[in-house]
């Protein structure tokens, strides 16, 4: 727990840091929230229009969305600020965290940590807390384990898409936003329902790169639907293994990367 | 033996334009087979000029970059594979880096220096004091790191960098930019951890003053490649660099007039300026010939630039 310890002090003086710029952390604050309840909204405004979605009623969708962006934002809120290797590297600045004792992934997003993006977790928690009450689940132990994890799961697969998307940088610095068609794409791809999207579509999406396994499966599970497209109910409850998946890939992609990295010239 | 390289090389690939839309691969290395070995407790400094491959060399001794061939050993470690490890027991000194917290006190910067590396309290307070002692870094601890000048910025630099007790500290132009007060401090504690004899030092610098005044053993290298290792007197020795000595005089230099221990190498000004190279003997013995042979009415002594003395090592290479 001594590690622990240590990253809590090296976000405790990113805080310090930034709350010396009191006026604009509001802001962010304020802004932030505001896009999430926009993001939330979009998916009732086309539910309204077309009185289901894929199939799913209201309070189905709303759990799948509120899943998804819980997930997104606490993901968000942990690994977001990966996307800053990338200026890192382009400055060379990645040297001072190779030069400490500590993870060089942990201390980049220690040390950049945006205290403003908890407005949308505690957003999200709240969403997601209604969706559950209003739902329509047959609560057991399993299912009570299974809501109270799944945000967890779903963030640590946002947040292997957040690191291998910023890995990008090692090799090629000006990679722009290339990252954020995954990251972003794949929330809004988690938001609805997998059966509204195409055949080959859903099953490159939804299963090839495991955004299924987000929040349509898992709450497929809690809601005790099968997928009506035929997937099987065994992988409703598959999620840790996704999410587990994903990260030893972002593990892999991240230890490549740190002995391709290159640094500047001093 | 506390560094330990042999045939350590750095590759890197560089694309560049050709024509609209081709680009061509080049590989250029950096570090070109470099061998070095440095016992504990030594000073050594690590010159060459711009682009020699100095920092590449030594983001390699530190784990910061994967090198392409060759073997590294620093205290014993591999530095890419256990560049953790490897952290605990070395300190890095950027120039033109800060390892300091921008918009944090000086202070709250080296605490959590203390939970990164974690230092016990009392060891921490002691190298701490003395830092103070010789730095002088109490007298800017409460200030942002951002509104800090360079020299004491540098000086927090050092401090940061020691406070774990490495046993090898990398210094990588630790005095560039900053003025002849600041150059002076930071000489004067570099030269006290020398004479403490307990830290191994690695130094890059382009200053003259840093080297003759702080290393018995200099590597050079250029293109890469080791091309000197040994004391700075036989590099002078080696490559012919000598002081000099300019005369303005009040009746012209007698032609053919010898001084034992200098070569006379222009005379100016209708014979009233002449330049003379010493030998290796003592300015002084010169000075007093030179007086006693012509009326002498000012003069002033040259030392070698180091730049001048690698500059003649590459024509002399070549």
């Amino acid at each position: 727990m001594g590690k622990a310890r240590v990253y809590a002090h090296l976000v405790r003086a990113q805080v310090r840091s930034q709350t010396q710029y009191r006026a604009s952390f509001a802001l962010d604050v304020v802004g932030s929230m505001a896009v999430f309840a926009i993001d939330i909204g979009t998916v009732f405004v086309l539910f309204s229009v077309s009185g289901s979605l894929g199939g799913f009623g209201g309070t189905e969708v709303l759990l799948i969305a509120a899943l998804a962006g819980v997930s997104f934002a606490l993901a968000d809120l942990v690994v977001g600020n990966a996307d800053r290797l990338r200026e890192y590297v382009r400055t060379g600045l990645f040297d001072s965290l190779l030069l400490r004792p500590l993870s060089s992934l942990a201390q980049l997003l220690a040390v950049n940590f945006a205290l403003r993006r908890i407005g949308r977790v505690v957003q999200g928690f709240l969403l997601y807390l209604v969706a559950l009450f209003v739902a329509d689940i047959g609560w057991d132990p399993a299912r009570l384990l299974l809501a109270a994890t799944a945000p967890l799961v779903g963030a640590v697969f946002f947040g292997s898409l957040f690191v291998m998307g910023a890995t990008v940088a090692f090799w090629w610095v000006e990679s722009g936003e290339i990252a954020n068609g995954f990251t972003y794409g794949g929330r809004d791809f988690a938001c609805y329902p997998s059966t509204m999207y195409g055949e080959w579509f859903r099953k490159l999406f939804a299963l090839a790169f495991g955004f299924g396994f987000i929040s349509y499966l898992p709450a497929l599970a809690l809601l005790g639907r099968s997928d009506p497209l035929g997937v099987p109910d065994w992988l409703r409850w598959c999620s840790p293994a996704a999410a587990a998946i994903a990260a030893g890939l972002a593990a892999l992609f991240w230890r490549t990367g740190v002995r391709h990295y290159r640094s500047t010239g001093s | 033996m506390i560094i330990s390289a042999s045939g350590l090389r750095k590759d890197f690939t560089v694309s560049r334009k050709v024509g609209r839309f081709r680009r061509e691969r080049d590989v250029v290395s950096a570090v070109d087979g470099v061998d070095l070995s440095v016992e504990r407790g030594e000073l050594l400094g690590y010159i060459g000029p711009n682009g020699a491959g100095k920092s590449t060399t030594l983001k390699m001794l530190t784990g910061v970059l994967t090198p392409s061939a060759g073997e590294v050993r620093v205290c014993g470690l591999e530095p890419v594979a256990r560049r953790t490890t490897l952290a605990r027991r070395i300190g890095v000194v950027f120039g033109q880096r800060s390892q300091l917290w921008w918009d944090l006190p000086l202070a709250e910067s080296f605490e959590l220096l203390r939970h990164i590396y974690r230092v016990p309290a009392a060891d921490h307070a002691a190298r701490l004091a003395r830092c103070v002692d010789l730095l002088g870094v109490d007298e800017f601890a409460a200030t942002p790191v951002r509104q800090l000048s360079l020299g004491q910025r540098m000086r927090g630099e050092l401090t940061a960098a020691l406070l774990h007790g490495p046993e090898v500290l990398f210094l990588d132009e630790p005095t560039i930019g900053l003025d002849v007060l600041s150059k002076q401090a930071v000489r004067d504690f570099l030269a006290e951890l020398d004479a403490a004899g307990d830290t191994t030092v690695v130094l890059t610098t382009h200053d003259l003053a840093d080297i003759e005044k702080l290393c018995r053993r200099l590597v050079v290298i250029d293109h890469g490649r080791v091309v000197h290792d040994g004391g700075l007197d036989e590099l002078h020795a080696r490559y012919g660099s000598r002081r000099v000595i300019v005369a303005d005089l009040d009746a012209p230099w007698p032609d053919g007039l010898a001084l034992p221990g200098a070569v006379v190498t222009a005379v100016e000004a209708d014979g009233r300026r002449v330049t003379l190279a010493l030998d290796g003997v003592a300015a002084g013995e010169v000075v007093a010939a030179l007086a006693h042979a012509v009326p002498l009415r000012d003069l002033s002594v040259q030392e070698p630039g180091i730049e001048d003395v690698i500059a003649r090592l590459y024509r002399r290479e070549a």
